[in-house]
């Protein structure tokens, strides 16, 4: 189990090295460099740059270097220094910008995530065992229906309704009195009043494929001798049902873990402009359209490397829920 | 004496079903699956109306009019304000201003009745862009200023039904052509990967692991980025296809892989080989038609993703952009919360998205059901 772990994690590594490298390339795409944008921006506001300065600039960015040193420039910096560069769009560091976002975003997903569960494993396991029942048939109804709705167009939906409706806008994570404030208890509370909006609407359509899952594992599961045996032991429904075949019926679904984050954190991207949530969604948006690609690209890698966690948590965490797993 | 008509029927019913091609089995069993028959029909009814744009759609969807922005949903009436029983029609539109927000707001004119009309003369259009013509499936017969927009305009006036049309067509297209790439690149990697296992499988597989490791939406947005704005339409259009399949292939992979890898074991594989066929031979002539029918399922699945990823790039001002039409250039109209209050009828391309990616869907696992017609 332990030379599995071990694997596992140093598998991870070349994983990480090719996503940087595939970040940079992203960085690099554009036409032009971070210095061509710069010197569009100054003259923009009016300055006029000569040739001599920019060629001091390109010396003092590094950019007259080849591209794997300009590589390894970029990628120890963020390494041995946490130093991600500079926004063009916001003259800031990009580090000043992204962390506090990278964290809303973790959390919505992880809520969202757990939502899903909340949902999707009561409903499935009830979906099985009352089988073909007008529960049954409403759960599977909604759960496809759910499937074909996109996260945005639902968001999109919900706010119009809530709009036009309620006469009330459900976008953004704060009131605008706690946008800016710093963090206390009461903005904490304001989340909370936010937060259900986006939760709801990336946890349904996960939750829909979810149903099917546990619905038919589930399926597979209880017409098993071993439920059987439970039952014959003179255990109640409740306890047959949610000690054993539950149990089995989840192990897939933790395996999946690994797979639900990735397209949770990027779901929540489209959904996040959509509702207009201070997520790293609407920043990777802007910064990609102002071409500010040192702030895309660190949004890139940083979602990437959580992704590349995420899935790896998962994997350990089905190696200690299955024994089965553990031991061959 | 009754009774004996019945059993033949059952004998020949059952010797039916024993000289069977595998396709007539796969297609009875298709058959049986009702929404995926019907989503089929849907979703076949859709690439036709892709396949005739330019006659279905009644005007240009270019052709903009400030006279009528934001006209809402035209009702199409049988009976007109006096009870009288017609002939299909509209009301015209009376324009007024609102005095307190300046907006101009429409009212159907009940003493202004203007007939629809099949097939009219409109817009000029070239068919396919090879073919000129002028002819439209519906209009009205009025004055050449005056235009019916059955499912309301946008905010410059343009016909949203007819930009939903000609949407159609790009939208569904991407949805193929990305498939189609995804597929022979996932055909190729796959079945190498599959067919000569051992480390090559591995490195296919770990590359496979690496690709879906990285979050989608992000990956797309930055590559997607990245295509000079001043491209004309069509690159764009074929380079979104081509990255949208950049992880579209993937999945496509591991389907054929995994068919691959259990078909090599089979006593008709090793037979062949005896017999002394080429490896080519045995992929394309003893393996590939068995597991068609996988494959064929498996590409309607990955279709809605193709078209939802497209739409989800669109709608971010990312992919297709105005004037090439997709539902998701459509929905970016309204992605601003104040536009869909005053014009809900914006939210009409959502509908057609939640409906062709459900049929597919449907369609989908129809076809996975009875792509293995010899199971129960």
């Amino acid at each position: 189990m332990l030379s599995y772990i071990f694997q596992r994690v140093l598998w991870a590594i070349p994983t990480l090295i090719l996503i940087s490298i595939l970040t940079f390339i992203i960085i690099q795409l554009p036409p032009g460099d971070y210095l061509t944008a710069y010197v569009a921006q100054l003259s923009e506001t009016g300055e006029t740059v000569d040739e001599a300065t920019i060629e001091i600039l390109r010396e003092r960015f590094g950019l007259n270097k080849p591209l794997y040193e300009q590589y390894w420039t970029w990628i120890s910096d963020i390494i041995f220094r946490g130093d991600f560069g500079q926004s063009l769009d916001w003259n800031v560091p990009v580090a000043d910008l992204i962390w506090q976002r990278v964290g809303l975003t973790i959390l919505i997903s992880f809520l969202s995530m757990i939502f899903t569960w909340l949902i999707a494993i009561p409903i499935g396991v009830y979906s099985a065992t009352h089988q073909y029942t007008v529960f049954d048939y409403i759960f599977t109804i909604l759960g496809f229906v759910g499937r074909g709705i996109p996260n945005f167009l639902l968001a999109l939906v919900l706010m119009w309704l809530a709009f036009a409706y309620l006469g009330i806008n459900v976008g953004g994570l704060f009131s605008p009195e706690y946008t800016n404030a710093p963090w206390s208890f009461r903005k904490f509370l304001d989340l909370l009043a936010h937060l259900w909006v986006p939760v709801i609407v990336l946890g349904t359509g996960g939750a829909a494929g979810l149903i099917r899952i546990v619905r038919a594992n589930m399926l597979d599961e209880i017409y098993k001798p071993y439920v059987e045996t439970a039952r014959a032991q003179g255990t109640a429904e409740r306890r047959v049902i949610w000690k054993y075949p539950v149990r089995v019926a989840l192990n897939p679904f933790i395996s999946t873990v690994g797979w639900a984050l990735p397209s949770l954190i990027s779901g929540s991207i489209i959904t996040a402009v959509v509702l207009n949530l201070p997520t790293t969604g609407p920043l990777l948006l802007r910064a990609l359209l102002n071409q500010d690609m040192f702030l895309a690209g660190s949004f890139i890698l940083i979602l990437s490397v959580f992704t590349l966690v995420g899935t790896l948590i998962s994997d350990l965490l089905l190696v200690w829920v299955d024994p089965r797993i553990r031991f061959s | 004496m009754a009774t004996k008509p019945l059993p033949i029927k059952e004998k020949e019913k059952e010797s039916q079903l024993y000289q069977a091609s595998q396709w007539q089995l796969i297609w009875w069993r298709f058959r049986k699956h009702r929404v995926a028959a019907v989503s089929g029909v849907i979703i076949i009814f859709l690439y036709v109306i892709a396949a005739f744009v330019e006659v279905i759609a009644p005007y240009d969807p270019s052709a903009f009019s400030p006279l009528y922005a934001y006209v809402p949903p035209q009702q199409v009436r049988v009976i007109d304000s006096e009870g009288n029983f017609r002939a299909p029609f509209v009301y015209g539109l009376a324009r007024s201003r609102d005095p307190e927000t300046a907006r101009i707001t429409y009212e159907p004119d009940t003493s202004n009745i203007m007939p629809l009309k099949f097939l009219v003369r409109g817009d000029e259009y070239k068919f396919w862009g090879l073919f000129k013509g002028d002819w439209h499936l519906f209009g009205i017969d009025a004055g050449p200023r005056d235009r019916v927009f059955i499912w309301g305009a946008d905010r410059l006036g343009r016909d949203l039904f007819s930009r939903l049309v000609y949407a159609t067509r790009v939208s569904l297209s991407i949805g193929l052509l990305g498939v189609i790439f995804s597929f022979v690149f996932g055909i190729i990697i796959g079945g190498i990967s599959g067919y000569y296992g051992g480390w090559i499988d591995n490195v296919i597989q770990r590359l496979i692991d690496f690709i879906r490791s990285i979050p989608t939406i992000p990956l797309w947005m930055g590559l997607a980025a990245a295509l000079p704005v001043e491209w004309p339409p069509t690159r764009v259009y074929f380079l979104i296809t081509l990255i949208l399949s950049i992880i579209g292939w993937t999945g496509l992979a591991r389907v054929v892989r995994g068919r691959f890898l259990a078909l090599r074991e089979e006593d008709f594989v090793t037979a062949a080989r005896f017999v002394g066929a080429g490896e080519g031979r045995i992929i394309f002539r003893h393996m590939l038609p068995s597991f068609s029918s996988h494959i064929i399922a498996a590409l309607t699945l990955a279709i809605p993703d193709m078209i939802l990823a497209e739409t989800s790039l669109s709608f971010l001002g990312l992919g297709l952009r105005s004037p090439v039409n997709s539902w998701g250039v459509l929905l970016q109209e309204a992605q601003n919360l104040s536009s869909v209050a005053l014009a809900p009828w914006l939210l009409i391309p959502g509908v057609a998205v939640v409906v062709t990616i459900l049929a597919f869907n449907f369609l989908g696992d129809g076809l996975r059901d009875a792509a293995d017609p010899y199971g129960d």
